[in-house]
């Protein structure tokens, strides 16, 4: 695709999101805001696993920190929603990078392992200190009202809100992964010993992506308990963490609009299975998920990219 | 002229025959009631699926008997996984696009929590919640909610009130799960127990659902000197601590929640000498009871379970529970008349006096008022004769001190 082609496609989808509220109902539009942010920690996941190529089974975990860290903030000193969805970013970006430091010593599946023991681990703890967690029961927040006397519904409002957020984080994404950092992340995917050779430092890299990524999930997070307006252990099992990884392939690794399609794919899916048989719901959801693997082998973004690159080259033949 | 008149005086007519209320409440029609429901059908609590599968079958039934007052159900039940992101998800798809005229058993403390405000704020009934948390009665603050089994905290007065009448110079060790769950039967304890809480708990141990074992929180318990044992256990730790009492030669009067009540999954595996005796609290009918043979209720619920429900287990208590819950929505549709709108549905549910049903134990009555959200409050204790449950003694009722 050529970067004008692709302008054109970014600037439609970017005006389709905007009209969207004018179009459907809130409890969609409530759909969307979801969608919005699992694209965010979906991108945060795909940074670590589609361009550096770490595998990781426990950014559920991550999630959990970035939504807990806000709904502490505004429960227990009625901290601004907006700061706190900062804090939870700059916090996961701490965690996160002081994650990959050991995390570095595992490669490939023994990080996945690692990773999921963090996602096992967190429930238990959430319930652990439950003076600040509110144990099992969670913790109950207000749906922000829209600020500045805007006439918008609080659903509209907060879909504006993640959506603002999700295309800040996407350019910053870009920007990124297309320059001489995001070479150097795909480097150490590709060939470890040759990006060492070349002069990039392999552990602080890992170690940053690990914690970007960490940081991305968190935000998604921390958006999440503002738009559920609860947060509870059940809320981040393990099960999360595996739809994320879920989201990332589905969508295309190492794609960034791959995100978003793979958050379409995780928030509407489970659904529709569940609306064609109630007694298997799963079992449909597998059929699609092997049915989208069969076709799209590198995901939905990845198809696109095909199908794109092969309508590009009919029309320069046919030009010829 | 004459016919604008005409037309007027046609419009006027049919405002007085139409049922007014019948219009405003959306998923209500002359012909349908439409009722929304979230359970975990997948996941790790899915075991409580069959809760709304029974109910299903229960509103197959009465559809096919006609319905509630020329109504039929229309009721909508989805998966939330109970996680409660999902039920925030499913329950406002159920009220904002299926338009559902209330909620009705959504299963689940964490998950009802998160839709709790939700539904107020809606002003759309949240009826007879499947939990036993205690803040599903609290009708100041959340008007359009209310619970419908025994509450923890109601069945901590229970046995606090068979202890006092029951048990002189009671010295009472109390083992709890620490969390809400726990600590909502002990504060029901405590509650009941009044002025001598103090005097009469002499130690309490906690576990995290998290340890491996309970073991040295029993040894400790024996060791205070203890003659009363209230064990507050989910069943894993329920097992344990049977056992290990038994094995440490402790013979308190064992009064165990009925969280962990099930013959076949806690006092088997924790060996049936050492459950001998033990006490428990109960407001259903237990299937598994011989002297329910010939109960009429108990034949009118194994033939629609045979009839209705034939994958269903005919042992499973859930399926007495779903069954029963259902009839006592069906009891506050009835009530309602012609009138049902929101507000009425909530004030008739409210408005529950002394009705009985086939599967509760004989005289727990359900009773409801503006004041009081917590429909089912009496409960009958039961005594494990080393085979099975048997009731015994009066019913007590949680809402008298």
């Amino acid at each position: 695709m050529t970067a004008r082609a692709r302008g054109i496609v970014v600037a439609v989808a970017l005006a389709t999101a905007l009209a969207l509220p004018l179009f459907v109902s809130n409890f969609r539009l409530f759909q969307f805001t979801q969608v919005a942010v699992y694209a965010i920690a979906l991108l945060g996941l795909n940074m670590l696993t589609g361009y550096n190529g770490q595998i990781s089974l426990g950014h559920g975990a991550f999630y959990a920190l970035g939504a807990y860290t806000t709904a502490i903030m505004i429960d227990h000193w009625n901290v601004p929603y907006p700061l706190t969805i900062v804090t939870a970013g700059v916090l996961c970006l701490v965690v996160g990078f002081l994650f990959g430091i050991p995390a570095l010593r595992l490669e490939g599946l023994y990080l996945a392992l690692a990773t999921f023991a963090l996602a096992l681990a967190i429930p238990q703890i959430l319930k652990y200190f439950e003076h600040w967690t509110g144990g099992s029961q969670g913790i109950v927040l207000s749906k922000p009202n829209p600020p500045w006397g805007l006439t918008l519904s609080p659903d509209q409002w907060l879909y504006y809100f993640t959506l603002a957020i999700l295309v800040a984080l996407f350019v910053l994404a870009r920007n990124l992964l297309a320059g001489r950092t995001g070479r150097a992340i795909v480097a150490i995917r590709d060939n470890p010993i040759a990006a060492q050779a070349m002069g990039v430092n392999t552990a602080l890299y890992k170690s940053l992506t690990f914690g970007v990524s960490a940081a991305y999930t968190g935000v998604a997070g921390a958006l999440s308990a503002v738009v559920i307006a609860f947060v509870a252990p059940d809320a981040f099992n393990v099960f999360l963490s595996i739809t994320f990884l879920t989201g990332v392939v589905i969508g295309g690794l190492a794609s960034i609009s791959g995100a978003i399609f793979g958050a379409l794919f995780i928030q509407f899916v489970p659904n529709w299975a569940q609306d064609i048989s109630k007694a298997a719901p799963w079992a449909i959801y597998g059929i699609f998920l092997i049915g989208f693997m069969y076709v799209m082998p590198f995901g939905i973004a990845g198809a696109i990219r095909r199908l794109a690159a092969r309508a590009a080259h009919r029309g320069t033949a046919a030009r010829a | 002229m004459l016919r604008r008149t005409i037309l007027s005086a046609l419009i006027s007519a049919l405002a007085l025959v139409a049922p007014a209320s019948a219009a405003d409440t959306p998923g209500v029609t002359a012909t349908e009631i439409k009722i929304g429901h979230t359970n975990p059908y997948s996941g790790p609590a899915s075991a409580y699926g069959t809760i709304g599968k029974v109910i299903t079958a229960f509103f197959k039934k009465l559809n096919d008997e006609g319905g509630v007052n020329g109504r039929k159900i229309n009721f909508i039940s989805v998966d939330d996984g109970y996680t409660p992101p999902k039920t925030v998800e499913m329950v406002r798809r159920l009220v904002e696009q299926d338009q559902v005229a209330f909620v009705f058993n959504t299963l689940g403390t964490p998950t009802n929590s998160a839709i709790h405000k939700y539904m107020n704020q809606q002003k759309v009934p949240q009826l007879f919640v499947a939990t036993g948390a205690t803040k599903w009665g609290d009708p100041q603050h959340f008007p359009w909610t209310m619970g419908w089994q025994p509450t923890y905290q109601a069945e901590g007065h229970i046995y606090a009130q068979y202890v006092l009448k029951n048990v002189p110079n009671a010295k009472i060790g109390i083992l709890y799960q620490n969390d809400d769950y726990g600590k909502d039967y002990v504060k029901g304890l405590k509650d009941a127990l009044g002025d001598n809480a103090k005097k009469i708990i002499v130690m309490e141990q906690t576990y995290e659902v998290t340890d491996p074992t309970v073991d040295s929180q029993i040894v400790n318990l024996k060791n205070s000197g203890a003659n009363v044992f209230y064990n507050v256990t989910i069943p894993k730790f329920a097992v344990q601590a049977i056992k290990k009492a038994h094995d440490v030669g402790w013979k308190p009067l064992h009064l165990l929640n009925s969280v962990s009540s099930s013959v076949g999954v806690v006092l088997k595996p924790a060996g049936l000498e050492a459950s001998k005796d033990i006490i428990t609290a109960r407001y259903l009918k237990d299937v598994t009871d011989p002297q329910w043979k010939n109960d009429a209720g108990y034949k009118d619920w194994l033939a629609f379970m045979q009839k209705y429900y034939p994958d269903g287990s005919t042992v499973d208590d859930f399926n007495v529970y779903g069954y029963t819950v259902a009839q006592g929505l069906v009891q506050v549709l009835k009530q309602c008349g012609n009138d049902l709108s929101r507000a009425n549905i909530m004030k008739q549910a409210a408005s529950l006096k002394d009705l009985t049903l086939p599967m509760l134990l004989p005289g727990i009555k359900v009773n409801t008022s503006a004041t009081d959200f917590y429909p089912i409050e009496q409960e009958q204790l039961a005594k494990f004769d080393g085979e099975r449950w048997v009731n015994f003694g009066e019913l007590f009722d949680a809402s008298k001190k």
